[in-house]
C-alpha cells in the first residue's frame, strides 16, 4: 500500500515549522540556527521528491540534487563564518550578537 | 603724469607696505611710505603753483562704466580748487607719516599702520580729484573705509572698535543721503560728470520735481541730499557724534584724518558743487543754518571737556560749521580758505597734542596735567602758535579765514546770514575761551601728574618736532601767503567756484562796518582774557561755576545729552526690533519651519527606524518569517 502524498507533505511542514521556530526561539548558539536551516531545507527537499513522485518527473528529484549542493556550500561557508566569528569576538551565543543594532 | 603720480604714489607705498611689511621689516616700511608720500607733496606743490591762477583741465585716466547713456571715466579733474586741496592733503598727509615713526616707533604693527595713512591719503586724493560723482563717491568711501580701519587700528580695545564702528555707521547715515544725491543728479542731468552738470545747472533752477506727492525744487533736493553727505563726513550738527569718538585712533590718525583732510569732504562738496548751490537758495540756507549751529554747539561742549583730543576734536567740529556757513552764504572762497588755514594749524595742535601725550606717558586727560610748559617747550611754543591762529589773533593764518568768514556772513542777505554771524561770534568767544583753558591747564599751575610721571616728562623726539615745525610756519604765514583765495575775481579757482550776484559776496564783505570787522578780535581777546582769569589767576572758580550751574555744566559735559538721545531713539528701538526679528523671525519660523526644521523632522523619523534595528539575528528571521506568512496568505486567498 502506497504512502498518501499527504503525509510526505505533513512530514515536511512539520519539518519546516520545527526549523523556523528554531531559528528564532533559540537564543543560545549560532550553530543552532545553522541547523535549524538545513532543517528548513530538508522539508522542501521532501516536498520536491514527493511532489517528483506523485507527478512521475524527475525535475523535482533534479532540483533536490541542486539543493542539496548549496545547502552544502552554505553549511560550510556559515561553519567558516562562526569559526572566525569565534576567534574575533570570543562567542557565539546569539544573545551577543547585535553589532549591527541601530 | 605729473598728477598720475601725485595721485597714485602713496597708492603704491601703501600697497608695498601693506602687502610686503612682514616681510621688509618696520624700518623698511616707513622708509617706503614716507619716500612715496615725499614724491606725491612734492609733486603736490608743483602742482599747486602750476594750476592756481590757470586753466582747467583733465586727465583722462580710462574708461570706468560705459553703459548706455551712462559714461564714467577715472579722470583727474585739475584746476585751482583740487590743486589747492591736494597741497593739503598730501603735504600735511606727508608731514604725518614723518610724525608716525617717532609717535608709533613703540608700536607692534607700524607696516600696516603706515600702510593705512598711505591709503587713506590716496583715497582722499581720489575724492578731491574726482571728475565725476562716481569717482568721488569711491574716494568718499575709500577715506570712510581708511578712517574706520585707523579709529579701530588698536583693534585690541573694545572702545576703539566701537568708536570705529560708530563712525562707521553714523557715517552711512551721510552716505544715504549722498547717494541718493548721486541718483537725483543722474534722473535730471543724465550724466554724473561735473561738467554736464554744471553746465546745465541753470536751465533746471526753476524746474520742480515730486517726491511723496510734495513739489520741491529740483535743485534743492540734490542740494539738500548732497549736503546730508556732507554733513556725515564732516560731523555737522545731528551726525557729528562719530568725530569725538575717533579720537580713539592714533594721535597722527586724528590730526591728519579727523581734524586736516577728510571731515573736510564734506566742504569740499559743497565747494566743488557751488556752481548747482548758486541756485539753490533754499539748500544754501540749510547749509548755513546746519553749519552755524554746529559752529555754536561744538564750541559750547569743547568749553568743558576735560580729554585733551576731545576739547580739539570739538573745536574741529565748530571749524567745520564756520567753513559750511561760509559756504552758506554763497562765500565758498572763504569757506575754502578757512578749510586750507585750519588744515595747517589744526593739524599741529593735534601732533602737539600727541606730543604732550607721548611726553606724559599717554596721559590725555588735562586734568592730570599741569605745570610742565619749562620740561617741553618745544611743543610748549607750537601749541602757542597753533592755539593763536585758531583763536584769529591777527597776522596768524586763522585770523585772515575766519574774519573773511564772519565778515561775510554779516555783508551777506541771505537767510540765516545774521543768525550765522551771531552764532560764530559767539563761537569766536568760545574757541578762544577752550583755546586758552587747554593751554593753561596743560601746561601751566601746579603739576597734577603724580610724581614719577613727572619726572619723565621730556620733550619727544626731532623726529616728531620736525613736522611741528612745518606745520607751525603754516600756522604763521598760510593765511597770509593765500589771501589771494578770497579775490574777488576768484581767479585762484581756475572757474572752479562760481558765485552770483553782482556785487559778489567777496566785495561785499570789504564793505562792512569797522566794528564787524573787529569784532572776532574783540570776542577772541576777551574770551582768551577770560580763560587766563579763570584757569592761571583763580584756579578756583571754575569749580565753584561748575557747581553753582550744575545742569548747564552736566548738559554741556554730557555733550547736550546727544548720545543718549541717540541711544534711546534709533540705538535701542533698532536693537529691540533686531531682537524680535532675530528670535521671532530667524529662531522660531526660518529654523523653526526652514532648515533646521526639515533637518530635525528627518533626524526624528530616523531615529525611529533605527530603533527597529535590534542587530539580534533571531528578530530579522521573525520578521521574515512574518513576511512569507503575509504573503503566502495574501497569495492563498487573494490572488485567483
Amino acid at each position: 500500500m502506497a504512502i498518501p502524498l499527504s503525509h510526505f507533505l505533513t512530514l515536511a511542514a512539520i519539518l519546516f515549522t520545527l526549523g523556523v521556530f528554531g531559528i528564532f526561539l533559540n537564543r543560545k548558539n549560532v550553530i543552532i540556527i545553522l541547523m535549524s536551516i538545513e532543517l528548513i531545507l530538508l522539508s522542501v527537499n521532501i516536498n520536491f521528491v514527493a511532489f517528483s513522485a506523485h507527478l512521475n518527473d524527475l525535475v523535482g528529484q533534479v532540483f533536490t540534487m541542486f539543493v542539496l549542493t548549496v545547502a552544502a556550500a552554505e553549511a560550510a561557508i556559515g561553519l567558516a563564518i562562526v569559526v572566525v566569528y569565534f576567534r574575533n569576538r570570543g562567542s557565539i551565543e546569539v544573545e551577543d550578537i547585535n553589532l549591527m543594532r541601530g | 603724469m605729473l598728477y598720475t603720480i601725485l595721485v597714485f604714489a602713496p597708492l603704491v607705498g601703501a600697497l608695498i607696505a601693506g602687502l610686503f611689511g612682514r616681510m621688509i621689516g618696520d624700518r623698511a616700511s616707513q622708509v617706503v611710505t614716507c619716500g612715496f608720500m615725499a614724491l606725491s607733496a612734492a609733486c603736490a606743490i608743483a602742482s599747486f603753483f602750476l594750476n592756481i591762477y590757470g586753466e582747467p583741465f583733465k586727465v583722462v585716466l580710462f574708461d570706468w562704466i560705459v553703459v548706455g547713456s551712462f559714461d564714467t571715466q577715472w579722470a583727474l579733474r585739475i584746476d585751482g580748487l583740487s590743486a589747492s586741496m591736494m597741497l593739503v592733503v598730501s603735504f600735511i598727509s606727508f608731514l604725518i607719516h614723518v610724525y608716525s615713526v617717532g609717535y608709533m616707533a613703540e608700536d607692534a604693527s607700524i607696516p600696516r599702520f603706515m600702510s593705512y595713512l598711505s591709503l587713506f591719503t590716496f583715497a582722499m586724493l581720489m575724492l578731491v580729484t574726482s571728475d565725476n560723482l562716481i569717482q568721488l563717491f569711491f574716494g568718499w568711501e575709500g577715506v570712510g573705509v581708511a578712517s574706520y580701519l585707523l579709529i579701530g587700528f588698536w583693534y585690541d580695545r573694545a572702545s576703539a572698535c566701537a568708536a570705529a564702528m560708530k563712525a562707521f555707521i553714523v557715517n552711512r547715515v551721510g552716505d544715504f543721503g549722498l547717494v541718493l544725491g548721486i541718483a537725483a543728479c543722474y534722473l535730471v542731468f543724465d550724466s554724473v560728470q561735473y561738467d554736464v552738470i554744471f553746465a546745465n545747472a541753470a536751465k533746471f533752477a526753476d524746474s520742480t520735481i515730486v517726491v511723496f506727492s510734495y513739489e520741491f525744487s529740483t535743485l534743492t533736493i540734490i542740494g539738500v541730499l548732497l549736503f546730508i553727505g556732507a554733513m556725515g563726513k564732516s560731523a555737522q550738527l545731528g551726525l557729528h557724534t562719530w568725530l569725538p569718538d575717533a579720537m580713539e585712533g592714533p594721535t597722527p590718525v586724528s590730526a591728519l584724518i579727523h581734524a586736516a583732510t577728510m571731515v573736510t569732504a564734506g566742504v569740499f562738496l559743497v565747494a566743488r558743487f557751488s556752481p548747482l548751490y548758486e541756485y539753490a537758495p533754499t539748500a544754501l540756507a540749510m547749509v548755513a543754518f546746519v553749519g552755524a549751529s554746529t559752529a555754536f554747539f561744538a564750541a559750547t561742549i569743547g568749553m568743558v571737556q576735560n580729554d585733551i583730543k576731545r576739547v580739539i576734536a570739538y573745536s574741529t567740529c565748530s571749524q567745520l560749521g564756520y567753513m559750511f556757513f561760509a559756504c552758506g552764504v554763497s562765500a565758498y572762497s572763504a569757506g575754502v580758505f578757512h578749510l586750507f588755514t585750519h588744515a595747517f594749524f589744526k593739524a599741529l595742535l593735534f601732533l602737539g597734542a600727541g606730543s604732550v601725550i607721548h611726553a606724559m606717558h599717554h596721559e590725555q586727560d588735562m586734568r592730570k596735567m599741569g605745570g610742565i610748559w619749562n620740561k617741553i617747550p618745544i611743543t610748549y611754543a607750537m601749541m602757542w602758535i597753533g592755539s593763536l591762529a585758531l583763536m584769529g589773533i591777527p597776522f596768524f593764518a586763522g585770523y585772515y579765514s575766519k574774519d573773511a568768514i564772519l565778515e561775510a556772513a554779516w555783508a551777506s542777505h541771505a537767510p540765516f546770514a545774521h543768525y550765522a554771524f551771531w552764532l560764530g561770534i559767539g563761537a569766536a568767544f568760545l574757541t578762544a575761551f577752550y583755546s586758552g583753558r587747554l593751554l593753561w591747564l596743560t601746561f601751566h599751575g601746579t603739576p597734577r601728574a603724580d610724581h614719577h610721571t613727572m619726572e619723565h616728562v621730556h620733550e619727544s623726539p626731532m623726529v616728531m618736532l620736525v613736522p611741528l615745525f612745518c606745520l607751525a610756519g603754516g600756522a604763521l604765514f598760510a593765511g597770509w601767503l593765500a589771501q589771494g583765495m578770497i579775490a574777488p575775481d576768484a581767479a585762484w579757482w581756475s572757474g572752479a567756484i562760481v558765485m552770483r550776484g553782482e556785487p559778489n559776496i567777496l566785495e561785499e564783505m570789504h564793505h562792512v562796518p569797522a566794528l564787524v570787522k573787529f569784532a572776532p578780535l574783540i570776542v577772541g581777546v576777551a574770551g582768551f582774557g577770560l580763560s587766563l582769569v579763570l584757569y592761571l589767576l583763580v584756579p578756583s572758580v571754575p569749580g565753584r561755576i561748575a557747581s553753582a550751574l550744575r545742569p548747564v555744566y552736566l548738559f554741556l559735559l554730557n555733550k547736550w545729552y546727544f548720545d543718549e538721545l541717540y541711544d534711546r531713539i534709533f540705538v535701542q528701538p533698532a536693537k529691540a526690533i533686531g531682537a524680535v526679528f532675530w528670535r521671532g523671525g530667524d529662531g522660531m519660523v526660518i529654523d523653526g519651519f526652514g532648515p533646521d526644521g526639515v533637518a530635525a523632522t528627518t533626524n526624528r523619523f530616523a531615529r525611529q527606524a533605527a530603533r527597529l534595528q535590534t542587530g539580534y539575528v533571531y528578530h530579522y528571521a521573525f520578521a521574515m518569517l512574518i513576511g512569507v506568512a503575509a504573503l503566502v496568505t495574501w497569495y492563498l486567498f487573494f490572488v485567483r
